[in-house]
């Protein structure tokens, strides 16, 4: 944009508002950002997408420990957030970014947004999810896996087997049971979308969505839509929803029986294991932050065993750290899935449109 | 005039033009020719084609359906009438993911009229009618009726005595005096629903797809920003033209209308068709309104152990398995109401000030300002938000991690709204009155305060309830703002809703009512506000 309009507005602005609104609201604006000392900034800010969640006690723990504070600025979904990054590159809202996936690390990557830092604990996380391993300029924080869920009460009641992988799914039995989401307009959609093609290959997968189209699958366009209105297994709808078979997460058994009380012995909602799709969060020091030693030491909290272990009933997803104790409803309720098929990034990167166009064009004409 | 020019350049014109802008240029050179391959896209014209064409039916069938009401609340008295007028402007400032999810509990699976007959209207064209008119009836009802209950009955009575037909009478005396507020109403309906987002998402299903829709695609998800910057200036270019009708509509009842007292135009109904026509118009409220709005109240009460207040209790505390959110719900109550109210204070004095400036000044330059300052509320949220990104980021205007960006953007959907209502009410201040304390010496600004400021006082109250409720109800832009986390109400009920299990389904029901009834309250004590000329709303 223009430097001199820019300048310009903002001297309009600073005159006309400068006496009214801002000053009669200014009361409780932050002086962290407008206070340019030569003392570091005791505010690390973190930029990231509506899921995050943290317990206050875990980021409390952190200012206790390293003596910042984090602020956080959330807001969009995923995709909305990752972009957001990019259009800010250079000039960041913070220090550092968490919620880039591997589905669109490329992009993140590609526009340059992160300066390489190691985090404290790299160790601990397996191979698999380290897919910047040789420049380090993301971390990865978490995992969870996109998976078709089914509703135990009705195969029980109807004497099926569950399905349990992408091809059971296109079989005559399971003909009109599985509701999914819009690869255009939902994440799990496409990481759903993106499982078959890495399970059938660039070749394949769209022979496969024929056939799931011939089979009867139902296409909405969120996954709230899908989850709570269509799942008959989802407590919220009451069990209204007339599909026993729904694209979500691993994670959402456990979910369901959250603040249940007393707790059941099997959770209502199960995983067909065979059908998952892994998505890996990364996080990264925003280039051009203004408080790098708050960011690094940001990132390796993130990675520390406090927030990694706080974080599976915040933001229903794995821990990155194998060394990381899960909760009693994961390992009750939840699976383990042990290496779901996937897909290269930059693979990702360089087809996404084209393949959710096809796909799009395929499915939903 | 210089604050509200100001505040729109600034938080509104700037962040657009400076998005659109990155959108269009690329390596310092201009690139027109985006617009005409993205206008000849065969996609984005079936897009195009759909948007104009369910505004155009939403809005007949909102009028067609309103319309009958609106005469209903002007000319007749009966019990529960302020109630009810509030009631039906509720829809108007829930977010449309409370509603996406009450008209699905209606019309979708295992909804109430699948139960009774089987019938289900999700991802049809029906729900997202449907619910363009549950959301605009209010707009129409309230204005279209505001004006109605203060035209003199007795003009068409004495168009009778002369020997008219009574529809004839209607027709000629009634209908030309009503037919620039009627088209002003359609013309906002029209707007709402041409811009219309979340209802499509949640009803529509993946097969339509509207202008504000493929905008927040283009943005939010694919970075495609030469698309976005082009689908924005088409949507800039119909929004402009609906709002120079719209102005133009205006103008013409302000100034050809002689208004008499609404208390005295309405009686209580007279004969059997009087009377059909009042239980008609109720029913119509009572489905089409009443019952979604009670779908959702009744499933916030239907808790895992039967009907209870379990969900409301939970929204009260923690939950105690160590917090499954990063803020307790009941604070986003809190948090709501705070930026509501510093939202409402900034359209306040934007809003009032343009208002001021308007009544005082004419002139084209003028009349263009007015429909200008409506331009927001036809503008996707996402391009705001994003434009706010990258434009509010330098001192003293770095404004992007502060609090106060989340008011600033409710606060552009409210001005028009203070607008709207203040405008009339200070136009019709007898500007002798000005000039005769003026001749006695007060001060312009002693004449505002002893003048004008009794006169607007109620205007002002209400108009202040309505930014209020607006911005109360705020989603779109709110949520393409990374805002520093302390989530507003309907953020939180759309978080709720994205998370498995009965407990959060319930609590996002249950913090709906909760909106739902801050907003109805708000509107109940406008009603007892309500001034003899008391605007567009």
């Amino acid at each position: 944009m223009n430097t001199n309009l820019r300048r310009a507005a903002t001297a309009v602005v600073a005159t006309a508002l400068g006496a009214t609104a801002l000053a009669a609201c200014g009361g409780s604006g932050d002086k962290a950002d407008g206070s340019k000392t030569a003392t570091p900034s005791k505010t690390v800010t973190l930029v990231s997408h509506d899921s995050f969640a943290a317990s206050p006690a875990v980021l409390k723990e952190f200012t206790k420990e390293t003596g910042y504070t984090v602020k956080v600025l959330a807001g969009g979904d995923a995709g909305a957030a990752v972009n957001q990054a990019i259009l800010s590159k250079g000039h960041p809202q913070g220090d550092v970014f968490f919620g880039v996936d591997n589905t669109l690390l490329s992009r993140a990557l590609d526009n340059d947004l992160f300066t390489p830092y190691e985090a404290k604990g790299l160790d601990q996380v397996p191979a698999a999810l380290q897919l910047d391993k040789d420049k380090h300029r993301v971390t990865p924080i978490d995992s969870g896996d996109v998976c078709v869920n089914y509703d135990r009460k009705y195969f029980d009641a109807h004497k099926l087997a569950v399905p349990a992988t992408f091809d059971d799914l296109i079989k005559p039995e399971y003909k009109n049971l599985l509701v999914t989401e819009n690869s255009a307009t939902s994440s799990p959609g496409l990481a759903f979308q993106l499982g078959t093609i890495a399970k059938y290959g660039a070749d394949g997968w769209q022979d496969y969505w024929k056939k799931l189209k011939a089979n009867g699958v139902e296409v909405v366009d969120g996954w709230e839509q899908a989850y709570n209105d269509r799942f008959s297994g989802s407590a919220g709808g009451k069990g209204k929803g007339d599909k026993p078979l729904v694209v979500s997460y691993a994670s959402s058994p456990p979910a369901e029986v959250l603040g249940v009380k007393p707790q059941p012995a099997q959770g209502p909602t199960g995983v067909a294991t065979g059908t998952c799709f892994r998505q890996i969060e990364f996080a990264g020091l925003l280039k051009g932050g203004k408080n790098d030693a708050g960011g690094k030491a940001l990132l390796d909290f993130l990675l520390s065993k406090t927030f990694q272990q706080d974080m599976p009933l915040q933001m229903f997803v794995n821990p990155a750290r194998q060394d990381a104790a899960l909760p009693a409803e994961f390992t009750k309720y939840g699976v383990k899935i042990d290496t779901p098929p996937t897909v290269a990034p930059d693979e990702i990167a360089k087809n996404r449109d084209q393949w959710v166009k096809t796909w799009s064009s395929l499915v939903l004409k | 005039m210089a604050v509200p020019t100001a505040f729109f350049a600034v938080f509104f014109a700037y962040p657009v033009a400076a998005i659109v802008t990155r959108g269009l240029r690329e390596g310092g050179r201009w690139r027109f020719g985006r617009i005409g391959e993205v206008l000849t896209d065969p996609e984005i014209l079936r897009v195009l084609w759909f948007t104009a064409w369910q505004a155009v039916v939403s809005t007949g069938l909102t009028l067609l359906i309103a319309l009958p009401a609106a005469y209903v609340f002007a000319r007749f008295e009966f019990p529960g009438k302020r109630l009810l007028r509030a009631v039906v402007a509720v829809p108007f400032v829930l977010p449309t993911v409370v509603v996406g999810s009450a008209f699905l509990a209606l019309l979708g699976r295992g909804g109430m009229l699948d139960d009774l007959w089987g019938v289900r209207l999700d991802t049809t064209v029906w729900a997202i009618l449907l619910a363009h008119v549950f959301f605009n009836f209010g707009v129409v009802v309230r204005s279209v009726g505001g004006l109605w209950s203060q035209l003199d009955p007795r003009q068409e009575e004495a168009a009778r005595v002369l020997g008219a037909g009574r529809f004839e009478a209607w027709r000629r005396v009634t209908l030309p005096a009503l037919g620039p507020a009627v088209a002003a109403a359609a013309l906002m309906v029209f707007l709402f629903t041409f811009t219309s987002f979340g209802v499509i998402q949640i009803l529509g299903g993946p097969k339509y797809s509207t202008l504000e829709v493929e905008i927040y695609q283009q943005t939010a998800q694919f970075l495609d920003l030469p698309t976005a910057a082009v689908l924005t200036l088409v949507q800039f270019a119909a929004v402009a033209t609906i709002l120079a009708l719209h102005a133009w509509t205006v103008r013409r009842r302000e100034s050809t209308l002689k208004l008499v007292d609404a208390a005295h135009t309405s009686r209580r109904p007279r004969g059997a068709a009087q009377w059909a026509l009042l239980w008609a118009v109720l029913a119509v409220i009572v489905l089409l309104i009443l019952v979604p709005l009670g779908v959702l109240v009744a499933r916030s009460l239907d808790g895992p152990d039967g009907y209870g207040l379990t969900f409301y209790r939970a929204l009260l505390s923690v939950p105690e398995t160590g917090g499954t959110f990063v803020v307790a719900p009941i604070e986003a109550v809190w948090n709501s109401l705070q930026y509501a109210a510093v939202a409402t204070l900034i359209a306040l004095l934007v809003g009032g000030l343009a208002a001021a400036a308007l009544t005082r000044r004419a002139g084209r330059l003028v009349r263009g300002f007015d429909a200008l300052l409506m331009l927001p509320l036809g503008t996707s949220a996402v391009t705001v938000g994003f434009g706010f990104l990258i434009t509010l980021d330098e001192p003293p205007l770095d404004l992007r991690s502060t609090w106060l960006l989340v008011p600033l953007a409710q606060a552009l959907v409210g001005v028009p709204f203070v607008v709207r209502t203040m405008l009339p009410v200070l136009r019709a201040v007898d500007e002798r009155l000005r000039e005769a304390a003026a001749v006695l010496g007060a001060s312009p600004w002693r004449a505002w305060r002893e003048v004008d400021l009794p006169l607007v006082r109620r205007a002002l109250l209400i108009a202040a309830g309505f930014a209020f409720a607006v911005s109360l109800g705020e989603f779109g832009a709110t949520v393409f703002i990374a805002r520093p986390d302390n989530p507003t109400l309907p953020v939180a009920v759309a978080r709720l809703l994205g998370r498995a299990g009965e407990l959060n389904y319930g609590q996002a029901m249950a913090l709906s009512t909760v909106l739902m009834l801050v907003c109805a309250g708000a509107l109940l004590a406008l009603e007892r506000l309500r001034t003899d000329r008391s605007g567009e709303f």
